[in-house]
């Protein structure tokens, strides 16, 4: 059988088939990358300003940012008083792994130590946690002390977003871009350049 | 040739001949049906497969109906599917049909593939079938999922998240590509459109061609059978199995009358219960989608709960992705796992039927736990039942080795 091989006629086979490999691979290209986020959707996602003035000590606000929920929260000295006894309950109480501007430090996570802006999404798997403010046990966490509980797969974090062990999430809240254009009114999306 | 025909059956015939000699009709016909020797002892189990066939028809008539009424459009989908409920002439059977329909092809896919399981048909020769309907299986959970999204309810959104989120389990290309696959930074109108597409037109030609080779394999070897013995092993003298008879009418008759008890039961709830309690259509789901608010008790259809229940009993993201799709990779390999030349279950032992049994009920256990709110209690039993999943593959690799079982008859009885 091999004897009958006409080589160059094998050698135009073999080549016409790599072209064809070839031509089909870069034919799938605009195929696959037309599946890439559109113009549009690129150009979408602009900073949002609000007013925080009117948050109540304890009390979180939902300010939606490039469709996503961005958590604003008021936190009484009560709440941020536990920050520093958690460390052993926390997969990374110092922020090694987290998404966040270079403004932040690891315990209040907040440009103000009272306000923490995180973006509400569970580093999990992206639903949005609830806000579990008081320090009683809950059917989630005994000894709750305080923080964000996501319902979908029983991620806890606490009141400066960082994530608890034992949690699916491996990954502390991610925090925003912000500035504070005055006392009042705060910008979501800028950094202000204080970084 | 060139005689003019002088009878009635004559000139059938040579009707017939004429498509024959373009397109071998009769032929094919014989083939699959008034020739297909399937076994004589088909039982209960043998009804799923075509009852499968069934609900696929069901699904692609309904659903085309439904693309006439729909948009896909993130402002709009979610009146839509309303204005079918309301305003479409018979639009909320149509729907309902299809939303049961999804439902429906699970419970029968289920116990199709459990047949599979008592009476080994995913056994040498059968390897193949076994091999597309898994892809048949992994094709209809993609299609459910995206179905499931189209109404664009406040589950809709948070489940196409959660599930588009776990590709980012998937090693350093995993943001890209959750971005690449939502076609977007977050859940939109881009993801709706494309999930759409995908669910209307790609999906569905998929899975009839994987049918169309799910099928041809079967018709290939031949179908298996309650007593797992070889029917083509003992033929007459025109080469006919002893123990087959043709498919049709003996088999179309008999699966008739399957489909009648199938839609007395599934027509019930399509008209009685279509919501099955929150079970096939989610209370969560009659909620517009809501970007800012995850619904209190996200989880997902019924059908998909055993192995939400194993990613939830991970507490890692990427391991628990992996636990899950190795949960499906898992049973792709089965033909090679279960190495006993003894098919059917009743001429295996009690450690057999008795793991059998509890690997068929931890599967349910983990469904049932997949729809929990997810308690301390709960989340350790999801984590045991998903341990005792995987022991029961590699248990079933080394028992099979050498297996005592009980000796196989050479030609089915009765």
């Amino acid at each position: 059988m091999t004897d009958n091989v006409n080589k160059s006629r094998r050698n135009l086979l073999m080549g016409t088939s790599a072209v064809g490999v070839i031509g089909a691979g870069f034919a799938a290209v605009p195929f696959i990358k037309s599946w890439l986020p559109s113009e549009r959707a690129k150009a979408a996602g602009s900073p949002v300003k609000t007013d925080i003035s009117k948050i109540e000590p304890g009390q979180m606000i939902n300010v939606l940012w490039r469709g996503q929920p961005v958590f604003i929260v008021n936190r009484t000295e009560k709440q941020t008083a536990v920050l520093d006894s958690l460390d052993d309950r926390l997969k990374d109480p110092n922020d090694e792994t987290s998404i966040q501007p270079d403004f932040i430090d690891s315990k209040f996570r907040a440009k103000r130590q009272n306000l923490l802006v995180v973006i509400g999404i569970c580093t999990h798997l992206g639903c949005s946690p609830k806000y579990y403010p008081d320090l009683v046990p809950q059917s989630f966490d005994s000894e709750w002390q305080g923080g964000f509980y996501c319902p979908c797969h029983n991620s806890r974090f606490d009141i400066s977003g960082r994530v608890y062990k034992g949690s699916p999430a491996s990954r502390n809240l991610d925090i925003p871009p912000y500035t504070f254009l005055d006392e009042n009114i705060i910008e979501i999306g800028t950094d202000g350049g204080t970084a | 040739m060139g005689k003019i025909a002088s009878s009635r059956t004559k000139s059938r015939n040579s009707l017939m001949d004429w498509f024959n000699q373009r397109l071998p009709v009769t032929q094919f016909y014989k083939d699959h049906l008034s020739e297909y020797y399937a076994p004589k002892n088909f039982n209960f189990w043998y009804f799923f497969g075509s009852l499968a066939l069934l609900v696929l028809v069901n699904q692609i008539l309904t659903g085309i109906w439904l693309t006439m009424h729909y948009k896909p459009d993130a402002d709009q989908a979610f009146g839509m599917v309303e204005y079918i409920m309301r305003d479409v002439p018979w639009g909320w059977l149509i729907r309902y049909l299809h939303t049961t329909g999804a439902s429906a092809f699970f419970i029968v896919i289920y116990l199709h593939m459990f047949r599979g399981l008592l009476y080994g048909s995913y056994k040498k020769p059968r390897e193949l079938i076994w091999v597309f309907g898994m892809i048949i299986y992994l094709a209809l959970m993609a299609e459910a999922f995206m179905g499931y999204v189209l109404p664009w309810g406040n589950m809709s959104y948070w489940g196409a998240k959660v599930i588009t989120q776990l590709f980012a389990a998937v090693p350093w290309v995993g943001d890209a590509l959750v971005e690449w696959v939502r076609g977007d930074y977050l859940i939109s109108d881009a993801t709706l459109n494309r999930f759409f597409a995908l669910h209307v037109v790609a999906l569905p030609l998929v899975i009839l061609v994987l049918v169309v080779l799910h099928l041809a394999a079967l018709h290939t070897v031949g179908s298996n059978n309650p007593e797992g013995v070889d029917i083509k092993k003992h033929k007459d003298e025109n080469g006919v199995p002893k123990d087959g008879i043709p498919f049709h009418p003996y088999y179309t008759v008999k699966d008739i009358f399957g489909v009648g008890m199938f839609l007395l039961i599934f027509l019930f709830i399509v008209f009685v219960k279509p919501d099955m309690g929150g079970l096939f259509l989610e209370h969560d789901n009659y909620v517009p989608a809501d970007p800012s608010s995850t619904p209190e008790h996200i989880k997902p259809v019924w059908y998909f709960t055993p192995f939400y229940a194993m990613l939830r009993a991970v507490p890692d993201m990427q391991m628990g992705a992996l636990i899950m799709a190795l949960a499906i990779v898992v049973l792709f390999f089965l033909p090679w796992l279960d190495r006993s030349p003894v098919k059917s279950i009743r001429y295996r032992r009690w450690p057999y039927k008795l793991m059998l049994s509890l690997f068929a009920i931890s599967f349910v256990v983990l469904g049932w736990l997949g729809m929990q709110s997810g308690s301390v209690l709960q989340k350790l039993m999801a984590q045991i039942l998903t341990g005792f999943y995987f022991f029961y593959f590699v248990w079933l690799f080394f028992y099979s080795r050498n297996e005592i079982y009980h000796e196989v008859p050479e030609r089915i009885e009765k």
